[in-house]
């Protein structure tokens, strides 16, 4: 499918350029780029809810992660981390594609998806729960739990956030600039 | 191409000193992550999973993993939202983002 | 912010929440559900404090309402799932079949799990939002 190529590719260069970028702002708005394309990559695979959803969670990311480079724009450039870093860098993602490409025989071919247990959804969705949205019926009916648990991990970390801001900074004794190479 | 992604935000968190680059190179393997479940996911001719007055007999592409998608990128935005709370406290207490600054000024 | 912004803002905030309404009421039967329409229902709040600024938005929306809204939201859910716990279910729909499907009343217990869904993701983003961005930085605006 080639527009599915085109979109990947789009994200790929978009997420080169917001790793290697100098400025903070530019990397934050390279990282909506990519967003973005994931959007437009989930209406291409048919999944509209999720369209929905990750624009206007991206948008929500944009506005958080602005909201904390505002004051310190351009950063002067960083050396890479040390040389071990660098090693066990290269050793996992040795690892990680060896292993991918033994898994990825092992999984149905693109575009033959199994669907055990999604068959059993899709008849019954209308007559056991009236719903015309499978997928909310999925979510809110078949699997109310996990939309438990995803409600409390999202009360957490507001709970997380607010108890984090919660006093007054203290003035920091003396500046420190960030190095240079 | 999607495991280019995932390496793309590993390298980002695990090479770079600003806190911030990391925190972006999370987002970048979340995102990586998400599309590969919607991807094994999709049957090719299916239609979106939404059904109809019409026909009831259409071809439709999996619903299960978009369920379990929809919820992880909420809370994806959850944790990066405390992610980023992290990171101004220690701007905060320290003056710089560099981890390095921080590992020296410890205390 | 600039009197164009500000008199847009007037009437783009009243339309965002009602879209955002809209899509968490109608979650079973169009794509969408709780919680897109609540990070929509957030994002209108958020478009009014950046337009209008801090002050104006504590007097419009009182911090009472973020807290309650959100406390609420999660028991409302909670709550119905908790409805058949005495016969031995939990979050079982029981009102399923009662009203025609693909029309507003239909789907049972769906969209008022949708509605508690939304009210608390939204306040709770917006409280998230507020917390963020009222906590001043040492050292930002001094010259460097």
């Amino acid at each position: 499918m080639p527009e599915l190529y085109a979109v990947m590719t789009f994200m790929l260069i978009g997420a080169v350029i917001a790793v290697s970028m100098r400025g903070l702002l530019s990397s934050v708005i390279a990282v909506g780029a990519v967003g973005l394309g994931l959007c437009v990559m989930f209406l291409f695979l048919r999944a509209p809810d999720l369209a929905i959803t990750q624009l206007v969670v991206e948008i929500l990311m944009l506005i958080i992660l602005i909201r904390a480079t505002i004051g310190r724009g351009v950063s002067r450039i960083h050396c890479e981390s040390g040389i071990w870093i660098g090693a066990s860098f290269m050793l996992f993602s040795g690892v990680f594609i060896l292993a991918a490409c033994a898994a990825l025989k092992e999984i149905p071919d693109f575009g033959r998806a199994l669907m055990r247990v999604s068959d059993f959804y899709i008849k019954n969705a209308l007559n056991k729960t009236g719903a015309a949205n499978i997928v909310t019926s999925i979510i809110l009916d078949f699997r109310a739990y996990d939309t438990l648990g995803e409600a409390t991990v999202l009360f957490a970390s507001v709970m997380g956030v607010l108890a984090l801001m919660r006093k007054k900074g203290r003035k920091k004794t003396d500046e420190r600039d960030e190095p240079d190479c | 191409m999607d495991i280019v992604l995932f390496l793309t935000g590993f390298y980002a968190l695990l090479m770079k000193r600003n806190l911030i680059k990391k925190v972006i190179g999370f987002g970048i393997m979340e995102y990586a992550v998400n599309l590969f479940l919607i991807l094994v996911g999709y049957r090719s001719s299916g239609e979106a999973p939404i059904l109809d007055n019409k026909a009831s007999d259409m071809l439709f592409v999996d619903p299960l993993p978009q369920a379990l998608i929809l919820t992880s990128i909420v809370i994806g935005l959850g944790v990066t939202a405390l992610m980023v709370g992290l990171c101004i406290r220690i701007y905060q207490h320290y003056g710089t983002f560099d981890i390095a600054e921080i590992r020296r000024l410890r205390g | 912010m600039s009197l164009i912004v500000k008199r847009i803002t007037r009437y783009t905030v009243g339309l965002i929440l009602l879209y955002g309404i809209y899509i968490v009421l109608h979650g079973h039967l169009t794509p969408g559900g709780g919680f897109a329409g609540g990070v929509i229902i957030s994002l209108s709040f958020i478009h009014f404090v950046l337009a209008f600024g801090r002050k104006e938005a504590k007097k419009n929306i009182p911090e009472q309402f973020l807290s309650l809204g959100e406390s609420f939201g999660a028991m409302f859910f909670l709550a119905i799932g908790l409805l058949g716990i005495t016969a031995g279910f939990f979050f079982l729909n029981f009102i399923a079949n009662t009203g025609t499907p693909f029309s507003l009343f239909s789907a049972g217990t769906i969209p008022f799990c949708n509605i508690a869904i939304g009210l608390k993701v939204g306040t709770g983003l917006f409280a998230i939002f507020i917390v963020l961005s009222v906590f001043k930085l040492s050292g930002e605006g001094d010259k460097k």
